[in-house]
């Protein structure tokens, strides 16, 4: 199979051409402002490079950070309405009750609670009102609002609620677009439908971006097939993506360590993505990134999104040096993609990061020359304040007391050359766009997540069961069935409850099926 | 304080939490939900008055309120609002009294909201104190009861209206038991409100200024960030506690045991306790660190892990491999630490025979902080 990966990133938009598990070609380009045109420059770029034609190309894979930019920008999002069934219970806290205002405002501030909602065990809060939410169906379309978000509470329990509640609304409102919490996040009630009616909100956002994906990569002549990433490293087809664009935030980051994990073939590990500036740390699990376990804000919304725990510091191949009485300070300033111009390797005048490794001889960049002046007491005492920094980073990441190797990818690798906090260093061939590689071995995962009674159906029964629903989910995401694999198997007993209530999260993951 | 107390404000809400969180010892649940609620009860107009334990006549009537139920319940299908209102409301009812005034039965973690939603549907105020001046995880685990509070009439209410009023309860190990399974049946979140108690034993046996103290700490955390002072001192200044280690997690341990979530964390020394090994025992709450081996601090005592760098709390359920932590010990108020107090809040009633309780000087933190 011939795949494209692409990383559509703030300052770069990087391509691979890989053949099964060869990277024939990789390339950076700028990312431009309509983002399209980038993304055709690219695809241009690397099919020359790699000597494949556009027809070769089986199937593109995608990341981007365009839905989290329009979220944390406020443009381009849908007037939504946020209905959440459950009452009495949670009448305490309206949706969107802590959200940053002018966001509430951007999509209509337009809200209902209705009965309906389960218990941690399944029963119900109370019985779903059709009469009630015809009344709010009615009074969204006066609005002139075609779009709800629906969130029931434990819908991760029972997602009967909010898929009854959905047919009301779809005879009420005709052609409304329609989100289920349960389809996009887990427990935590005001995380999920944060969430959801983030989703929403994009719903017309998604549909043009994903109508001008289509388009580049059939303007660059590839007939393949499209997805793109989601936050965990596994794909969705352009088709499910355009119904849940909420699911692509921070997709990055992902990319970049699982295309780390399979440049270095080494599946638990600590990976370290150095940019221009900034330095993403987080670890690997079985090839995945180690997923985060509070809350993670996107545009000042708390959400609980399956993002992975990466620990960002100011660190890059553009991070000023400056010398200070207290001694030498590397970051958080960067010359950022100014670097061609502004380091003094390239005749610019600010000295950074990259000068220092390459006065100290580590890395042929540049002319050397231009950074012959500086003292030698000063470039050690840059570098040794530069592993201090990816030391410190490291350390915290590490999540046993295992000797796990560091991988380190990105643009800015070239400051590292040897073992960070005495743990062995790989870096590995293409490590430059390991974030396109990333996205083009993305694979299809399937995830439950709920709380099982196990007096009474046994530990063993429970766990069968929530695998065999992961598995269901993951093929229904367009995993190969022989190919699946649980990769994680989570339970944890909850306190204070009788009957050994256990919440228990189980995830599925396997090739994509190209037909 | 001026007799009347002080309003609380929304500004004061963030501080409140953070401070109530570190007073949690690891426990009593996040207090982010009640938060919320709180600060949408204050913008609707509500006020709410915390006044000092001597504002009172020893007459007058003091309702204790708090929530029952499981955590991880709780940020799913949070409350309705009104529940420990609902229950408050019934107990008053049932003891054909009227209450002048609602406390907390513990300041750590959301517990030390409850009575500020309740009393702000009420129109009360809210006693400047608690019945632990920290979390436990049990009812019975109060000042209040420890000293002979009466157990009955107790009511808990959960969000959809059922009500249940315990009239007669023999003791509050079985107050505990019944609060415990009614709050299951009513889907794992209810409000529960304890048989009224007169001033004049609020005075004698309520932990003093612990909503003042919450405050205090929270607001000198914020301070400490904002100016980028060490975080960790200041609080060891304002708690008047002691820094008992300093160090990296290697390693967390966990098993649920009748029900609670009991576990060790192992840390390694660093700064200037490198060399040093620390373990500390949790049962939702920081029971006991040991140093090298040695007991140093034990329940009722108060753990406290806080984030080396930030000062922020951390809660038991997310301590993890590589969290690099101080560990302060803060004394508990005398009235936890009597022969009474001690037989259900002291090491024994959590599981450690082998250990005497040794409190931690105070005076301590002069020379360790």
């Amino acid at each position: 199979m011939i795949r494209i990966g692409i990383d559509v990133g703030g300052t770069n938009t990087d391509a691979v051409v890989m053949d099964g598990a060869r990277v024939l070609a990789g390339v950076k380009a700028a990312t431009t402002a309509d983002v399209m045109s980038g993304v055709v420059n690219a695809l241009a770029d690397v099919l020359k490079a790699s000597g494949k034609a556009a027809a070769d190309i089986d199937v593109v894979m995608i990341g981007t950070t365009h839905f989290t930019n329009a979220v944390v920008q406020r443009r381009d999002l849908a007037k939504t309405a946020a209905v959440r069934l459950g009452l009495p219970a949670t009448a305490s806290l309206p949706p969107m009750v802590d959200w940053p205002e002018d966001l509430r405002e951007a999509i209509g501030n337009l809200s209902y609670l209705a009965h309906g909602g389960n218990e941690f065990d399944g029963r119900k809060i109370s019985p779903l009102d059709e009469a009630e939410l015809i009344g709010i169906a009615e009074d969204i379309k006066a609005k002139g609002v075609n779009t709800i978000a629906i969130t029931s509470v434990f819908s991760p329990v029972s997602d009967e609620c909010e898929k009854q509640a959905a047919a009301i609304f779809e005879k009420t409102i005709p052609g409304v677009h329609i989100t289920l919490s349960s389809e996009i996040g887990r427990i935590g009630l005001l995380e999920r439908e944060n969430a959801a009616i983030m989703n929403a909100c994009l719903r017309d956002l998604s549909k043009d971006v994903i109508e001008a994906f289509r388009n580049a990569i059939a303007s660059a002549g590839i007939k393949g097939k499209f997805f793109l990433t989601q936050n965990d490293g596994t794909l969705m087809e352009a088709a499910f993506a355009e119904k849940f664009p909420v699911l692509t935030f921070a997709s990055g980051p992902t990319n970049s360590m699982r295309g780390a994990a399979f440049l270095s073939g080494v599946k638990d590990a600590i990976v370290v993505d150095i940019g221009g500036t900034t330095s993403d740390v987080g670890s690997l699990h079985k090839g995945f990134p180690r997923q985060a376990t509070v809350a993670v804000e996107v545009g000042g919304v708390r959400t609980n999104f399956r993002m992975p725990d990466v620990f960002s510091i100011g660190l890059g191949g553009g991070s000023h040096v400056v010398e200070t009485d207290k001694g030498i300070k590397v970051g958080p300033t960067s010359v950022g993609y100014r670097i061609i111009t502004e380091a003094l390797i390239f005749g610019g005048k600010t000295l950074t990061t990259s000068d220092v490794v390459v006065a100290a001889g580590k890395y042929d960049l540049g002319d050397r020359a231009k950074v012959a002046h500086l003292s030698p007491a000063l470039i050690a005492a840059a570098e040794a304040r530069i592993a201090a920094m990816l030391e410190d980073c490291v350390e915290r990441s590490r999540l046993s007391p295992d000797p796990l190797p560091v991988i380190v990818v990105g643009g800015g690798s070239i400051l590292v050359d040897k073992p960070i906090a005495g743990l062995d260093l790989i870096k590995p061939d293409h490590f430059a766009v390991a974030n396109a590689v990333g996205a083009a071995i993305a694979q299809v995962s399937g995830e439950v997540d709920r709380v099982y009674a196990l007096a009474e159906m046994g530990r063993d029964a429970a766990l069968a069961d929530a695998k065999a629903q992961a598995i269901e989910a993951a093929v229904n995401a367009g995993a190969a069935r022989d190919s699946i694999e649980i990769v994680d198997v989570e339970d944890v007993p909850l306190a204070y409850l009788p009957g050994n209530a256990t919440r228990v999260r189980v995830k599925a993951v396997g090739e994509l099926h190209v037909a | 304080m001026s007799p009347k107390g002080y309003l609380l404000k929304e500004s004061d809400l963030h501080p409140l939490s953070l401070g109530a969180a570190l007073l949690g010892t690891g426990g009593g649940g996040n207090p982010y939900i009640g938060m919320l609620r709180t600060r949408e009860l204050i913008r609707s107009g509500h006020e709410i008055r915390i006044i000092d334990l001597d504002t009172l006549p020893d007459d007058a009537l003091v309702g204790e309120v708090g929530g029952i139920g499981a955590p991880v319940v709780g940020i799913e299908k949070f409350e309705e609002g009104r529940e420990c209102y609902h229950a408050m409301r019934a107990v008053e009812e049932a003891a054909g009294v009227k209450m002048s005034a609602l406390i907390s039965a513990e300041i750590g973690g959301s517990n030390s909201l409850e009575p500020i939603i309740a009393a702000a549907y009420a129109g009360l105020p809210v006693l400047d104190g608690d019945g632990m001046g920290r979390a436990f995880p049990e009812v019975q685990m109060t000042t209040f009861f420890i000293y002979g509070a009466p157990t009955a009439p107790a009511a808990i209410a959960d969000e959809k209206g059922n009500v249940v009023v315990f009239r007669k309860v023999i003791d509050m190990f079985w107050l505990e038991r019944f609060a415990r399974d009614a709050a299951v049946a009513m889907g794992a979140t209810a409000g529960l409100a304890s048989a009224p108690m007169t001033m004049e034993y609020v005075r004698r046996t309520a932990v003093p200024g612990t909503v003042s103290e919450a405050l205090r700490i929270g607001h000198t955390v914020l301070e400490a960030r904002k100016d980028r002072r060490n975080v960790i001192e200041d609080v060891l200044k304002v708690t008047g506690g002691g820094l008992y280690f300093t160090g990296k997690i290697t390693d967390v341990r966990r098993e649920l045991t009748g029900g609670f979530a009991r576990g060790h964390a192992i840390l390694s020394g660093v700064n200037e306790f490198a060399g040093s090994e620390a373990r500390i025992a949790i049962q939702n709450e920081n029971l006991v660190l040991w140093v090298d081996g040695e007991p140093k601090v034990m329940v009722p005592d108060l753990i406290v892990n806080l984030d080396l760098d930030t000062g922020e709390p951390i809660t038991t359920e997310v301590l993890r491999y590589g969290q690099r932590i101080a560990v302060l010990g803060l004394p508990v108020h005398p009235l936890m630490k009597t022969e009474k107090a001690l037989e259900v809040v002291g090491p024994k009633a959590f599981g450690y025979p082998e250990l005497t309780f040794v409190p931690i000087a105070a005076l301590q933190a002069s020379t360790q902080g």
